[in-house]
């Protein structure tokens, strides 16, 4: 649905790895072209109609981030550079200063690299242990198992709430009343969620959320990190500088602003800020619960395709997401999406940044497609015809 | 190279690849080579003796034409000392430069001939030879040849 908002779509392309990144409507694009050519000034610096115009742009985009995902106030939403950015600055700045030796950290294997690689650093830091919580046969998390891991020095549990390559959906509700009756932090890395469904911090209770721009719409190198205000209070800013500060003396005289903004020293990414806004804009218009459904059909329609051909082996086939993992039986991966690029087909081939999924899926590597909801049945058929001739493949892949 | 008979080559150098085996004595020195940004990840298992190239022998997860690219690296390298084995390495990484090079030493590596037309594709040919060049180097190294 809704092809027509999306110039990527107009060439010849059947666009498949939206996990990787989302295509951009013209809107964003043309809301990013407008700062650019029409109001082109720097933020927070308001002493002429054009940078107060910047201001009103900025401030309206963090208001209607904070709306999208049902957070109370304006100063929980801090704008960084991506999931990425915000996982390192809610795992650097808070519990960098929060853990100590023999502390836990639960986490599971089948986390994406951000979701992993800051903690690993924290825990060589502090001497806290990482531990991961095992997962049932579908590879999903359930409260049981998360009972199994949890001992009183659990600190904090750090979850995708859609994972990158099963694509189950977390019960992230549940995990937070489990964890917060036992005075545990819970982090959401929110990347392969926010965009596919409809998000309510206050309702889920989740203390932190980190997201990209760009897997939802919006522009790349533009993100949001979530925190309870009561949190982010207590987050230390990784980057100091301009326009965080009020003043400074010397080293033991500095002061610094309020939140948000002391945590988004220098010039901020203001065209992705307000860029990320009208994303957030489009997708408020189509309603994430149309979306979340129209997607949920997609990946039905994708599956009962798929698990007609012989060849092939889906490594997620209870998961709920638009996310589809499989493999070509005896093929490997990269070829077999070189195979696909060549009827312009796009889809991701291998550990898809998340290289602990091996120790539980025993497969390295494997192709993922993963759905919006401008994808349709027909380019899902063309896939699957081009997926069905294991010959063809072969003889097509060099 | 006609373009059917190279593809014939790759396909059966990958379906079919030689030496490919976990199976590996101690004598053999061992490399890895991988391209940090695909997937593609290979040991590589010389062995040698004095400074002939007596064996070599691979394994790990590699695309269709790594695979195939390892198989005819080793069949036109086992048997030659190091300096034959360099000679049949510089003119492979000639030909996938698109410089001038030799092609009646070459034999099936010539399947290879057009990859630089596929510029995504040129790391997978050359990964075996981008750890066999290492090989060689830290054994001629060691063994001040």
């Amino acid at each position: 649905m809704h092809r027509e908002d999306f110039p990527m779509l107009k060439g010849d392309i059947i666009y498949l790895d939206n996990g990787a990144t989302s295509l951009k409507p013209q809107c964003v694009i043309d809301k990013m072209t407008d700062y650019y050519e029409n109001y082109s000034a720097n933020a927070h610096r308001g002493d002429y109609d054009i940078s107060y115009k910047v201001d009103l742009e900025y401030e309206n985009a963090r208001d209607l981030v904070r709306e999208f995902i049902g957070a109370r106030r304006k100063e929980e939403i801090v704008f960084t550079s991506g999931s990425t950015d915000s996982m390192n600055l809610i795992v650097n700045g808070f519990f960098g200063n929060l853990l100590e030796a023999g502390d836990e950290i639960l986490l599971t294997k089948m986390e994406h690299a951000s979701n992993i690689m800051p903690w690993f650093r924290v825990a060589l830091k502090t001497g806290a242990n990482i531990k991961y919580i095992p997962l049932d046969d579908n590879n999903f998390v359930t409260i049981d198992n998360l009972k199994s891991v949890v001992t009183p020095r659990t600190k904090v549990i750090s979850l995708a709430e859609i994972t990158n390559v099963v694509g189950d959906i977390r019960p992230i509700k549940d995990i937070c009343k489990f964890a917060h009756e036992r005075d545990i932090f819970v982090v959401v890395d929110g990347a392969q969620s926010v965009p596919h469904k409809k998000i309510n911090v206050s309702d889920s209770d989740v203390d932190f959320l980190a997201f990209s721009g760009h897997k939802m719409l919006g522009p790349t190198g533009i993100g949001v990190l979530y925190a309870k205000y009561e949190l982010m209070e207590n987050i230390e800013p990784v980057n100091l500088g301009g326009g965080m500060n009020e003043s400074f003396d010397s080293p033991d005289k500095i002061v610094l602003k309020e939140i948000p903004t002391r945590l988004e020293a220098g010039t901020p990414n203001i065209a992705g800020v307000i860029g990320l806004g009208e994303a957030v804009k489009y997708l408020n218009k189509i309603g994430m619960e149309n979306i979340e459904k129209y997607e949920k059909n997609l990946r039905n329609y994708l599956i009962e395709k798929l698990v007609k051909i012989p060849h092939i082996d889906i490594l997620n086939l209870e998961s709920d997401s638009g996310i589809v993992t499989f493999n070509v039986d005896g093929l490997f991966s990269e070829d077999v999406a070189y195979y696909l690029n060549k009827y312009g087909i796009c889809v991701r081939a291998g550990s898809h940044c998340a290289k602990l999924t091996k120790d539980v899926l025993g497969v390295v590597n494997s192709l993922r497609v993963s759905l919006y909801f401008y994808n349709t049945e027909s380019e899902i058929d063309s896939l699957v015809d081009l997926l069905k001739d294991k010959d063809k493949i072969i003889k097509e892949m060099i | 190279m006609d373009k059917e008979i190279s593809r014939e080559i790759i396909l059966e150098n990958f379906q079919n690849p030689l030496n490919k085996t976990n199976v590996i004595d101690e004598k053999y020195q061992k490399i890895n080579t991988r391209n940090p940004n695909c997937i593609d990840n290979i040991d590589l298992y010389i062995l040698f003796d004095n400074d002939i190239i007596k064996d070599i022998k691979f394994n790990g997860e590699a695309c269709a034409i790594s695979t195939a690219s390892t198989s005819i690296m080793l069949k036109n390298l086992i048997g030659k000392t190091i300096k034959e084995a360099k000679n049949y390495i510089n003119n492979f990484y000639h030909m996938c430069n698109k410089e001038e090079y030799d092609e009646n030493i070459l034999n099936e590596g010539l399947a290879f001939q057009d990859i630089y037309k596929q510029s995504n594709r040129i790391h997978c040919a050359l990964l075996p030879y981008k750890g066999i060049i290492e090989a060689l180097e830290e054994y001629e190294k060691k063994n001040k040849i």
